[in-house]
C-alpha cells in the first residue's frame, strides 16, 4: 500500500490534533491530543470530515495508531488501536 | 452519530429520497430492501467460524490471513466485497500474552459483509464507551476472565477497516476436523468478548 511519500512508518510516535471540530470527524474525543505509536499503515481514503460536509478530497493514508490506556485515561494497563486519518496526525520530534 | 436512527431527520430525509426516485421510475418499488436483504443474507458467522477453523488447521493460511485478510479469505470462497466497495479486513489473533477486542465508539461499525448483522450489545452506547476504558470489567461481565497477565488490546473501527478476532484454539481439540472446529467458533469469539 506504501507509495514512498508517506509520512509515517510503523513504530513512529504521533500526536493527534486536539482541535474540535463544528462538524462530523472520525477522531474520536477520547483520543485528542494524545500521542501513540503507529502500527501498520491501512488503505488510503478521501478524510471522513470531508465527505460529510460533501467534498470529495483526495484519498489520503490511514493508519492503525496504539495508545496506551493510561495515555488517553489516566489509568488502565491495556491498549486501544484507533484508525485515524493522516491529516488528524503530527509528527512527534525524537521519536 | 449515536443511538436508534429510525424517527430522526436522516431517517425522514432518506425515506423522502427513496419515494423521490422511486416516484421518477429510477428505482423500483422495494429495490432498497431488496439489495439490503441480499447484503445481508451472505453475511453469517458461520463465515468467520470457517475462517478461525481454517486459520487453526494451516499455519499457512493464518499467517496470510494476518497479513492481508481481503486476499487469504478468498481461499476460503468470501469476501468483503459484498458492498458498494470492498472493504479492508484486518484480523488480529489472541496469543497467550494478548487478548484483542473490538469496538466502533463513533458508531456500529462491523464486517457485515462478512458476518452479518451485529449483535444489539455491539450497537449500545453502554458498550461502545466502556470497552474502551475498561475492557476487563467489560469482559469479566460477558463471563470472560482472561488469565492473569493477559494483556487486551482494543481495536476501535474507526475508519474504514472492518475487523474480526482470532481466538485460540482451544486445548483438547487436536481430534477434531475443520467443520467440527468451526462448530466450536462463536460470533462473540469473532469480535473478542468470549475466549472462542
Amino acid at each position: 500500500m506504501s507509495t514512498g511519500t508517506e509520512r509515517f512508518l510503523p513504530g513512529d510516535r504521533v500526536r493527534t490534533r486536539s482541535l474540535d471540530p463544528d462538524g462530523h470527524t472520525r477522531l474520536p474525543r477520547y483520543a485528542r491530543g494524545a500521542v501513540g505509536v503507529v502500527v501498520e499503515a491501512a488503505g488510503r481514503h478521501p478524510l471522513a470530515d470531508d465527505r460529510a460536509r460533501g467534498l470529495t478530497g483526495e484519498a489520503q493514508p490511514v493508519w492503525h495508531v496504539r495508545f496506551a490506556a493510561a495515555d488517553l485515561f489516566g489509568s488502565g494497563d491495556h491498549t486501544v488501536t484507533v484508525e485515524l486519518w493522516d491529516d488528524y496526525l503530527t509528527p512527534v520530534e525524537g521519536s | 452519530m449515536s443511538g436508534d436512527h429510525t424517527s430522526s431527520l436522516i431517517s425522514a430525509r432518506v425515506r423522502h429520497v427513496e419515494a423521490l426516485l422511486e416516484s421518477r421510475g429510477l428505482l423500483a418499488a422495494g429495490e432498497v430492501d431488496g439489495r439490503i436483504d441480499e447484503f445481508l443474507a451472505g453475511g453469517t458467522p458461520a463465515n468467520g467460524a470457517r475462517i478461525v477453523a481454517r486459520a487453526w488447521l494451516d499455519p499457512g493460511f493464518a499467517g496470510r490471513l494476518l497479513a492481508d485478510a481481503n486476499s487469504a479469505v478468498r481461499e476460503v470462497g468470501l469476501s468483503m466485497a459484498g458492498g458498494l466497495q470492498e472493504q479492508r479486513l484486518k484480523v488480529v489473533a489472541n496469543t497467550a500474552a494478548e487478548h484483542n477486542v473490538v469496538v466502533c465508539t463513533l458508531c456500529s461499525c462491523y464486517p457485515i459483509a462478512l458476518l452479518g448483522p451485529s449483535p444489539g450489545w455491539y450497537k449500545s452506547e453502554a458498550y461502545r464507551s466502556r470497552v474502551v476504558r475498561d475492557p476487563g470489567g467489560v469482559l469479566a461481565e460477558f463471563g470472560l476472565q482472561l488469565p492473569a497477565g493477559t494483556s487486551i488490546a482494543v481495536w476501535d473501527a474507526s475508519a474504514e477497516s472492518r475487523y474480526l478476532v482470532l481466538p485460540r484454539r482451544p486445548e483438547g481439540t487436536g481430534a477434531l476436523t475443520e467443520e467440527e472446529l468451526a462448530g466450536l467458533v462463536t460470533r462473540k469469539g469473532l469480535i473478542g468478548t468470549a475466549a472462542v
